[in-house]
């Protein structure tokens, strides 16, 4: 046992500790406080006999002459078994519901292993979420990362909880215009909470308990009042579970992570105790590799059945989507949905951003046997309609409605329609994707036929509905 | 070798004493699992080092040995097909030793010492050869003709050269140098990645590197050898854009590097190129590609190396006489891993972090493209390495310093703009900001092989672009209406040419690839429909009906056309003749047949 009572220095979350030998980069710690309280921590850098330490439960009560520092060996690990579905554990992965200790099936250090390029299998199975707003226009996909990005008071826990909910894949449709059944599956839920207050994360347990889904869900929750550098740990212990239960359980897992704002506080706080150069409003040059290291354990892997889907929350200071956590995320995720705090107010609910949303993976996730043959056009059509009757009202508030040509006059008909009955729908309605094709159509005939120039002809024959009487 | 050992360890930086004959850049082994690292630093006696995997673990007083040789990637049949990570591991091979899962420690070198190769010897003993001489070739795969050259450096001549089944390391000759030492010739070449290989001189880039996408090749051309820029806020499409050039563009061979990106999007690369044809060739385009992947988790410091692998490789390709493109997605990541790298030294930051040299190495490396007559006793050997970066700004913001230092060197930018990509106008290369400063050394060839009025064409359309941007702002505060019917016409046009010609779906089938012809032939159309807009205006006919003429249908199908029924295009061109202005019609049968009002 390797204990130590030499820390020379105590700077915010982090210990300096002197005399130390063979000290690894990246070992567990254990700290014991003066005052009896315990805290884990990992070694961020080993200078000859000095470590440097992050204290992940904080470093109130040390001090250092007294505090007894024991380097364990190994590195942050997590207990898994299967006995996990339906726990709910701390940041660090321990219990914090009233059931018992998990007997381990294994223990796996939580900071993962890149997977092989090669190795990965390319998500193309559509999940319907039953929201029309993703699935018509920015589809889900199996093993994509597709985060929320939003704002405070806006209702993107209601959105996540309802995606977790309703999330089901399709079988195969049996020819290009059919849409199959969805099918029953290994499902799981892993959430992880970030700093987020008691009252967001009741929500979404509630959520689970009343629809039952808590059996097949893992909850490790770090609450805004508990330490906030035991974050860092918290979505790799939620991953670390989801990669247990995916690749050896072959359970499809959805991993909800929020707030990745609050984690990137986090990792900003112990960056600037280290006094290291920082890079764009004081977040640490390796934020990107950081988060690289979190969403890319996302994915699917050749010749395992289950998945990992991701959709990490995070709201974005100020509604700013240029501050460097959405932007280095939106560079690591395959797209992401974005909430319109407009919208919001006008009532709609999902208020989900339609143009600047995106989701790369949707060409391989839509058409002919995945939803159906028209899905990618009617999709496209329906986004660049939808921009003009934007951009169509923006010049009726200067001009008035009376300069619009009668082509703009139906595509701000359009835009209207689209919001209220294409974007809009309850939190507990689960829209099946033909039902959302249907209504897409449906808008389509607000258009003269000439501008529906982003669908091929056949399609337009074959799906859009037939004027029910002449045209007034 | 000389053995040192740690004696610090930050993230992906190690500290070692006791390698005082090692040199700067060279490759070492760290700790007990031999992990690849690289000199970076020299303090008196402690170097540092940039591991190139994952150094948890590392600790105080573990070893590390020397190699004496700096990073090299091998060079030789075999590279093809291949999918390598940024040290130029390959990753099928890692796949197989070790699962699904990158572990520390797993190696294998960078080609298959096992697989033998049919070798063709090109001269015959008594030769004389120099540097760079072709002696034989491997057809390593239906497409490509692998060219077996002397390595730079070595001269004299040969002694025997038999052709035979070989592995890349077993020789297939030798020959004897003018100091009377006989040296065996093998195909395998081993080049240190951070050292250009030489060439003979470097001359013009003034043919243009067609890729089909129509507003690169009309309006924003790139040469072979020449350097292009893509910014992209994400989500413009500039992946999709890049994924275009590698399948679509007239090179001869494509270097594809990932470059800090997202895995499921190199997967995309992977399962796609295999089942994607080349339509050159008509086999494979995995055939004509080496895949460089390094993913944003895989660890750091060797994706900082990954750009240079792929420019080692591009760079032998051009030596055989290739066209090559080489493709770096996201130069942005790499410039990241030197900031982090370099905050890791504790160096005195310049920009935003990123360090005081990066404008330096970034235009070290795109100083490396070119068309260059290569090493040969025979000089007019060409070959060319084009490079298409792609930068991706935080925040969409072009005044940070990696895009500051990138455009410094590039002459081609393809402006990507989010706000074209929620109108989904793809590709959404920004026509009024974007430039190519290639576009008067392509002209004589465009004059030679697509038609003599192609640039002309051409520099019209973006007059009439320009144009555009001009009286939006009017019609945004006043309406079209208060435009003269020359601009309303030219407003027409102008959005003729965005929908018709600029917008081009990569995912559909017959919009994907548009030859440079056709590419003629829309723009003449367009023009077309202009003109005799205005004509048939200025002789009464009402806008309303020029512009709903049945004939505008067929302008906007006309991008789909096959590229053998270009005849149509006479058709349609005596469609607009006949709708707008009539056929021997006088004036009052044309407003009539325009269905006009007077």
């Amino acid at each position: 046992m390797r204990e130590y009572m030499t820390t020379r220095d105590i700077v915010g979350p982090l210990l300096l500790v002197e005399n130390v030998v063979d000290v690894t980069y990246g070992e567990l710690v254990e700290l014991e406080f003066p005052n009896g309280t315990r805290s884990l921590g990992n070694v961020l850098e080993v200078n000859e006999d000095v470590a440097l330490v992050q204290a992940f439960e904080g470093t109130r009560g040390s001090n250092p002459s007294e505090t007894k520092v024991k380097f364990l060996g190994r590195s942050l690990e997590l207990a898994v078994s299967k006995d996990m579905l339906g726990r709910v554990f701390d940041g660090l992965g321990r219990p914090r519901d009233d059931g018992p200790e998990i007997i381990p099936e294994k223990r796996l250090s939580i900071y993962g292993q890149p997977i092989n390029p090669t190795a990965r299998d390319f998500p193309d199975d559509f999940i319907q979420t039953g929201v029309s707003a993703i699935d018509g226009l920015n589809p889900l996909v199996r093993g994509q990362k597709l985060p929320i990005f939003s704002g405070s008071g806006l209702p993107h826990n209601q959105l996540a909880a309802q995606i977790a909910r309703q999330s089901a894949v399709l079988q195969r449709g049996a020819a290009a215009d059919e849409i199959g059944e969805p099918i029953e599956g290994e499902f799981a839920v892993v959430f992880a909470a970030m700093g987020i207050t008691f009252e967001d994360a009741d929500f979404f347990i509630d959520e689970f308990r009343n629809t039952s889904a808590i059996e097949r869900a893992v909850l490790f929750l770090n609450l805004a009042d508990d330490p906030a550098v035991e974050r860092i740990a918290t979505p790799r212990m939620a991953l670390t579970a989801a990669e247990y239960l995916a690749y050896e359980k072959d359970m499809h897992v959805l991993v909800i992570l929020t707030d990745m704002t609050y984690y990137c506080e986090a990792l900003r706080e112990v960056s600037a105790a280290r006094k290291e150069v920082p890079g764009r409003r004081g977040y640490p040059g390796y934020l990107y590799t950081d988060l690289a290291t979190i969403y890319e354990r996302a994915g699917r892997v050749k010749g395992r059945k289950g998945s990992i889907t991701q959709v990490p929350i995070l709201s974005m200071p100020d509604d700013d989507k240029t501050h460097p956590i959405p932007d280095l995320t939106g560079y690591i995720t395959e797209g992401q949905i974005v909430l319109d705090r407009n919208l919001h107010r006008r009532g709609v609910y999902p208020p989900v951003a339609v143009l600047p949303s995106l989701s790369r993976l949707k060409q391989k996730g839509i058409g002919p046997g995945k939803t159906r043959e028209d899905h990618a056009d009617l999709s496209n059509q329906l986004f660049g309609a939808y921009a003009r009757g934007l951009q169509a009202k923006e010049l009726a508030v200067i001009l008035g409605e009376a300069a619009l040509s009668d082509s703009d006059k139906a595509f701000v008909a359009f835009a209207d329609a689209f919001e209220d009955r294409f974007i809009r729908q309850g939190a507990g309605e689960d829209r099946s994707v033909g039902d959302t094709l249907a209504l897409g159509w449906e808008l389509m005939k607000l258009l003269p036929r000439t501008e529906l120039k982003r669908i091929k002809d056949v399609f337009v024959e074959k799906y859009l509905p037939a004027e029910e009487d002449a045209d007034a | 070798m000389e053995q040192g050992k740690i004696v610090k360890v930050a993230g992906p930086l190690v500290v070692a004493e006791g390698l005082v004959s090692s040199r700067m850049y060279d490759l070492v082994r760290v700790g007990a699992e031999g992990l690849m690292g690289e000199i970076i630093e020299m303090r008196g006696d402690r170097a540092s080092i940039q591991v190139y995997e994952e150094t948890e673990g590392l600790g105080p007083g573990q070893p590390v040995e020397a190699t004496g040789a700096p990073l090299s990637v091998e060079l030789g049949p075999g590279m093809l097909e291949a999918v390598y990570d940024g040290v130029q591991r390959p990753l099928d091979v890692l796949e197989q030793m070790a699962g699904a899962f990158l572990s520390r420690g797993v190696t294998a070198p960078g080609l298959d010492r096992d697989k033998r190769w049919e070798f063709k010897p090109t001269l015959k003993a008594g030769d004389r050869v120099e540097s760079g001489d072709i002696i034989g070739t491997v057809q390593e795969n239906a497409v490509i003709e692998h060219r077996i050259m002397v390595p730079p450096g070595v001269s004299g001549v040969i002694e025997d050269l038999s052709a035979g089944s070989y592995t890349v390391t077993e020789p297939v000759g030798s020959l004897k140098t003018a100091a009377g030492d006989s040296v065996d010739l093998i195909m395998m070449q081993v080049w240190p990645v951070r050292v250009p290989r030489p060439y003979r001189k470097k001359i013009s880039a003034n043919e243009p590197l067609t890729t089909g996408t129509r507003v690169i090749d009309t309006f924003f051309p790139l040469t072979k050898g020449g350097v292009a820029c893509i910014p992209g806020p994400f989500g413009a499409g500039k992946t999709v854009t890049q994924h275009q050039i590698a399948k679509w563009s007239n090179a001869e061979v494509v270097i594809f590097i990932g470059c800090g990106e997202r895995g499921n999007e190199m997967t995309d690369v992977l399962m796609e190129f295999p089942e994607l044809m080349d339509p050159y060739s008509g086999e494979p385009l995995v055939k004509r590609t080496v895949l460089v992947a390094h993913t944003s988790n895989m660890p750091v410091a060797a994706r900082e190396a990954s750009v240079y692998t792929g420019m080692t490789m591009a760079e032998y390709f051009r030596d055989m006489g290739y066209a090559v493109v080489l493709q770096a997605d996201s130069t942005s990541r790499w410039a990241e891993a030197m900031r982090e790298i370099s905050g890791r030294l504790e160096e005195m930051p310049g920009d935003e972090g990123f360090p005081a040299y990066l404008g330096t190495k970034l235009a070290a490396f795109y100083e490396r493209a070119g068309r260059v007559h290569t090493l040969a006793t025979e000089t007019e050997r060409e070959g060319s390495v084009s490079v298409v970066g792609s930068v991706s700004p935080p925040g969409g913001d072009l005044s940070e310093p990696v895009v500051q230092n990138t455009l410094r060197v590039v002459k081609v930018f393809w402006a990507l703009q989010d706000k074209l990509a929620y109108e989904r106008h793809f590709p959404a290369i920004d026509w009024l900001t974007s430039y190519s400063l290639y576009l008067d050394k392509v002209t004589p060839y465009w004059n030679a092989n697509v038609g003599p009025e192609f640039r002309e064409r051409r520099d019209r359309c973006m007059g009439i672009l320009q144009r555009e941007s001009e009286l939006a702002e009017i019609v945004r505060l006043v309406g079209l209406e208060a435009l003269s019917a020359e601009e309303q016409v030219l407003m027409e046009t102008a959005k003729s040419i965005r929908e018709d010609f600029l917008q081009q779906n990569a995912f559909r089938d017959d919009d994907q690839f548009t030859s440079l012809s056709q590419q003629d032939k829309l723009l003449e159309t367009i023009l077309l429909f202009h003109e005799k807009a205005i004509e048939a205006h200025s002789k009464g006919a009402a806008l309303k009906d020029i512009f709903a003429a049945p004939v505008r249908e067929r302008i906007t199908r006309a991008k789909y056309l096959d590229e053998d029924k270009l005849a149509e295009f006479d058709e349609i061109a005596s469609d607009i003749e006949t709708q707008l202005v009539g056929d021997g019609f006088d004036d009052d049968e044309v407003a009539v047949y325009a269905g006009g009002e007077r």
